[in-house]
C-alpha cells in the first residue's frame, strides 16, 4: 500500500484521538507501518484539535508535512477549512457540516464563516459533506459523528470492511459497539450512494 | 512486520519500559504531556505508583525508594524538573542504590506550557546521562537500558521525551518482565550524607564517572551511524530524527539516543564522512555548540539555518536544508479562532465574572483556570509558575502597600498543595494583608483529572486522607479563612470585597467539583424571549452554551449543565429553571 496520511480535525472532546487510533490499530494489523500524533492538554477544552495518522510501509515522522495530507476528515465544518493547507491538492476532505461556533462567535465579536464548502470544493480534489447529525444513527447519538465519518473515509480506501469492523470491535467499549458500527455502516453507504 | 506488535503512544511505552525493567516504585505530578506516564505505570503489577504533591518530593520518594534497593521511575513535564532540581544536582552526587530514571517531558512549540525551555542543559548541568528516544519502541528499550546504566555508573538517568513523543503512538513487540530484588538500604554516610567533607570526596567521582559514560556513549547501540551521501552528514536525536530522515533519505545522520555525555570520537568518525555537518535538534543549539567546541575539521552548521523557536517538521527541514518550498493550498486569511475555554458549567467561570466586575489586579497561576486570562472574561493579570499567584501578591503588596486592597492571588486546589503552601505561610509571617482565592473543585482538572492529596483517593484508587483546607490555612497561621459556593454569584462578591479590606491576610476557598467530575445535571433553563432585551450580560460570562441570535441570547441545551450563573446575572428575569430544582444544589 502506498503512503497514506491522514488528518483528523475537529474540536477538543469530540472523539479524534479515539478515530485515530481505529485507523492506526487496523493499519497495523494489516502488517503495515503506523504513527500517530495526538493533541492532549490544555486545547482539548474545547479548542481545535488535530489527529495525524500515517501509514506507510515504514513511516519516519509521526506529523504529516504541510501540503502532504491524503485525507482530511474533518468532525466540524470550520476546522475543515482551517486544516485545509494540510491536504495535498490530490487530496479529499472528509467534512460532517455541523458548525460548532467557536466563542468568538458565541459572544458576538466575530461571524462564523460563511462559503466554507464553496472554498473547499474550489481548491480539493475531492470533497465528501454530511449532515451526520441528520442520518441514523447519529440522530439518536451525536458521539457517532466519528465513525460515520470513519465509515465515508473506509469506503474511499483500500482495507476490507470486514477488517473494518473487526478493529471496531477490538477498540471500541463493548457496550457502545454495536451503535458504531451502526454509524460506520451509515457512512460507508454514503460515500457508496456520494460516489 | 512481526505480528506480535501492539501501537502505544510515547508514554504507554515509557510505563511499559518501567515495568519490564523491574521498575516498582514510580512516582510523579501529573504535567502535560508527562501525566500518562504514570497513569499506565499505576496499572501493572506490582508497582507501587503515587501522585507526589509536587515533581520535588516526587523525585526525593523515588531517592529514597532506590537508596532502599528498588528500581524507580520518577516523571515530570520539563518545567516540573525546576521544581525537582535541587535534589536532582546533589543526586547526582550522592547517586543511586536501585536504578534510577527521571523522565523529564518537554513541550516545544507550547502546546501546553508557559515556556518551551530545553531540559537536555539539566542533563549537562547535573553531570548525569542523557537518553532521548524517537518513537515508542525506543521509548521502551531506553527506559530499560536507563536502568543499567543507572546501576552500573551509579548515577541518575535522564530520560528526556517531547510532546511528540509522548503523544505519538507507534508500534512495538512487548516484552517480558525482568523482577528487580529490593535488597534493602545499605547504610554508607560517606556515599548519601551530603556533608562538605563527604560532598568534596563524591565530586570527583562525578567527574570520573562523566568520562567512563562517555566511553559508554561511544560504543552504545543508541548512538549510530547510518551511511548515506557524503555531500552532507545530519547529527540529531529525538523525534528530530524522524523528521530529518523523511526529509532527507540520501543524507548521512549521526542519530544520538545516548545523547549526553556526547560521544565525541564517534562524531569525529562522522566528520571524516561527510563534507559538512548540519546539526538538527529543536531548540537550543545543544549539540551544535559542542560540536563546534570541537573544532571539527568539517563545517558545521544548524541553527543559522533552523532558529530556536519551536517544533520542526520535515516540511521545514526540506526548506531550509534543500530549499524546497512547499507550495500548499492556500485559504481566505480570516478564520475565526478557536481557542480553550473553560467548559459549560466550569466552577471557574463565575469567580473570574466577579474579579472582572470589581476591577482587581488578579495574579494567576496554573491550571484551567488560567483560561480565565482569554476574552471575554480576561481577569488574569500574569502567570509565571506553580505557585507564583501567591508570592506575587505577597511582592506586590511589599512594593506598594496600599496594592493589597485591590489585588488577589487565584490559585487552585491542586496547585495550592504543589507549591502555594510556602508563599502562604510568607504572607503570614511577614504581615501581608493579602487575599487569595483557592478555586477548590476536588482535583487536577487541566491534566486530565488525576488525584491529589485533597482528593481522598490515591493514583492507584486506594482511600487516603484527604487534607482540610481550611484546617491547613488556620494552621499556617491565616486567622480569616471563609469557605463559599462557586456558584454565587452575590456571596462571591461580597465577600471578596470584605476580604480585600480586612487589613491582614485571608483565604477564600471557592468550592464546587469540576463539572467532569459530575455526570448528572438538571435540565437546562430556557430563555423567555419575550422578556430577554438582548443586553448581552449574560454573554459576558463567556458560556460555550451561551449565545446570542438575532438580539436574544439563546441557550444551547445539548451541553448546558445548569450552573445557574447566568439565571442569577439576567436582571429582566428572562432566563428561568425548566424544572423546580431539587435543593440548592444545581451544578
Amino acid at each position: 500500500m502506498a503512503k497514506t496520511d491522514i488528518l483528523i480535525a475537529g474540536v477538543g472532546g469530540q472523539g479524534t484521538i479515539l478515530t485515530g487510533r481505529i485507523i492506526a490499530a487496523l493499519a497495523m494489523a494489516e502488517g503495515l507501518d503506523v504513527k500517530t500524533a495526538e493533541t492532549h492538554g490544555m486545547a482539548q477544552r474545547g479548542g481545535s484539535v488535530i489527529t495525524h495518522v500515517r501509514i506507510g510501509e515504514k513511516v519516519y515522522s509521526p506529523l504529516i508535512p504541510q501540503g502532504d495530507g491524503d485525507f482530511l476528515l474533518s468532525f466540524e465544518k470550520l476546522e475543515a477549512l482551517r486544516w485545509l493547507p494540510y491536504l495535498s491538492p490530490g487530496g479529499t476532505v472528509i467534512v460532517n457540516t455541523q458548525e460548532l461556533e467557536p466563542l468568538p462567535v458565541l459572544t458576538g465579536q466575530i461571524e462564523y464563516s460563511t462559503g466554507i464548502l464553496e472554498e473547499i470544493e474550489s481548491k480539493a480534489a475531492r470533497l465528501i459533506a454530511a449532515d451526520a447529525l441528520s442520518i441514523e444513527p447519529v440522530t439518536r447519538n451525536a458521539r457517532m459523528v466519528n465513525t460515520f465519518l470513519l465509515g465515508i473515509l473506509a469506503q474511499t480506501m483500500e482495507f476490507e470492511k470486514e477488517k473494518w469492523l473487526l478493529t471496531m470491535e477490538q477498540t471500541i467499549k463493548a457496550k457502545l459497539v454495536d451503535i458504531n458500527k451502526q454509524a460506520f455502516e451509515a457512512g460507508w453507504e454514503f460515500a457508496r450512494e456520494d460516489g | 512486520m512481526n505480528d506480535k506488535r501492539v501501537i502505544m503512544t510515547g508514554n504507554e511505552a515509557i510505563a511499559l519500559g518501567a515495568y519490564e525493567g523491574g521498575v516498582t516504585v514510580g512516582t510523579a505530578y501529573p504535567g502535560t504531556p508527562s501525566t500518562e506516564i504514570l497513569e499506565n505505570l499505576a496499572r501493572y503489577e506490582g508497582v507501587d505508583c503515587n501522585w507526589s504533591p509536587n515533581e520535588k518530593t516526587a523525585l526525593e520518594v523515588a531517592i529514597g525508594a532506590s537508596m532502599e534497593g528498588a528500581r524507580v521511575l520518577a516523571a515530570m513535564k520539563h518545567v516540573g524538573v525546576n521544581v525537582a532540581a535541587d535534589p536532582l544536582l546533589t543526586l547526582s552526587y550522592t547517586g543511586v542504590g536501585g536504578g534510577l530514571v527521571l523522565v523529564s517531558a518537554d513541550d516545544p512549540g507550547m502546546h501546553s506550557s508557559q515556556n518551551e525551555q530545553d531540559n537536555r542543559h539539566y542533563a549537562r548541568f547535573a553531570k548525569i546521562p542523557l537518553l532521548e528516544p524517537s518513537d515508542s519502541e525506543e521509548a521502551r528499550d531506553y527506559v530499560t537500558a536507563a536502568l543499567e546504566i543507572s546501576e552500573k555508573f551509579d548515577t541518575p538517568v535522564m530520560l528526556r521525551t517531547t510532546t511528540r513523543i509522548s503523544h505519538s503512538r507507534s508500534t512495538l513487540v512487548p516484552g517480558q518482565r525482568k523482577e528487580h530484588e529490593v535488597k534493602g538500604f545499605k547504610k554508607n554516610p560517606a556515599k548519601y550524607v551530603m556533608l562538605p567533607g563527604f560532598a568534596r570526596l563524591r565530586h570527583p567521582l562525578v567527574e570520573e564517572r562523566l568520562l567512563a559514560l562517555q566511553e559508554e556513549a561511544e560504543k552504545s547501540p543508541m548512538n549510530r551511524i547510518e551511511r548515506g551521501s557524503t555531500k552532507f552528514g545530519v547529527v540529531c536525536s529525538g523525534v528530530a530524527y524522524n523528521y530529518a530522515r523523511e526529509a532527507l533519505p540520501e543524507a548521512s545522520f549521526l542519530k544520538l539516543g545516548f545523547s549526553h555525555p556526547l560521544p565525541e570520537k564517534l562524531v569525529r568518525e562522522f566528520a571524516e564522512l561527510v563534507d559538512e555537518i548540519i546539526v538538527i535538534e529543536e531548540l537550543d543549539p545543544f549539540f551544535e555548540e559542542q560540536l563546534l567546541a570541537m573544532h571539527l575539521k568539517v563545517p558545521v552548521k544548524g541553527k543559522e539555518l533552523f532558529g530556536l523557536l519551536g517544533e520542526l517538521g520535515a516540511e521545514i527541514i526540506r526548506e531550509k536544508v534543500l530549499g524546497q518550498k512547499i507550495d500548499p493550498i492556500r485559504v481566505r486569511d480570516e478564520i475565526p479562532g478557536r481557542p480553550p475555554v473553560m467548559c459549560p458549567g466550569c466552577s471557574h467561570r463565575g469567580v473570574f465574572y466577579t474579579l472582572k466586575k470589581l476591577k482587581l489586579n488578579v495574579m494567576g497561576d496554573i491550571g484551567c483556570y488560567t483560561l480565565g486570562a482569554l476574552p471575554p472574561l480576561e481577569a488574569i493579570d500574569s502567570c509565571v509558575c506553580m505557585g507564583a499567584s501567591i508570592g506575587l501578591a505577597l511582592g506586590m503588596a511589599k512594593a506598594k502597600p496600599a496594592s493589597a486592597e485591590n489585588t488577589v492571588a487565584v490559585i487552585g486546589d491542586s496547585t495550592f498543595l504543589h507549591s502555594g503552601i510556602t508563599p502562604l505561610l510568607d504572607a503570614v509571617y511577614n504581615n501581608a494583608p493579602i487575599t487569595v482565592l483557592i478555586l477548590d473543585n476536588s482535583t487536577t482538572a487541566m491534566t486530565g483529572h488525576q488525584e491529589h492529596p485533597g482528593t481522598g483517593t490515591t493514583l492507584q484508587g486506594e482511600p487516603s486522607a484527604s487534607v482540610n483546607l481550611e484546617g491547613l490555612c488556620h494552621a499556617l497561621g491565616v486567622k480569616r479563612v471563609a469557605a463559599i459556593d462557586a456558584f454565587d454569584l452575590k456571596e462571591l462578591r461580597s465577600t471578596i470585597k470584605t476580604e480585600l479590606e480586612a487589613g491582614e491576610p485571608s483565604v477564600v476557598i471557592i468550592r464546587r467539583p469540576c463539572v467532569f467530575l459530575l455526570s448528572t445535571f438538571d435540565a437546562p433553563p430556557a430563555v423567555d424571549l419575550e422578556a430577554c432585551t438582548g443586553c448581552g450580560t449574560c454573554i459576558k460570562l463567556g458560556c460555550p452554551a451561551l449565545s446570542m441570535k438575532e438580539e436574544k441570547a439563546r441557550i444551547n441545551s445539548t451541553i448546558c449543565t445548569s450552573c445557574g450563573l447566568c439565571e442569577q446575572l439576567c436582571r429582566f428575569d428572562a432566563i428561568k429553571s425548566v424544572l423546580e430544582k431539587a435543593g440548592e444544589n444545581n451544578g
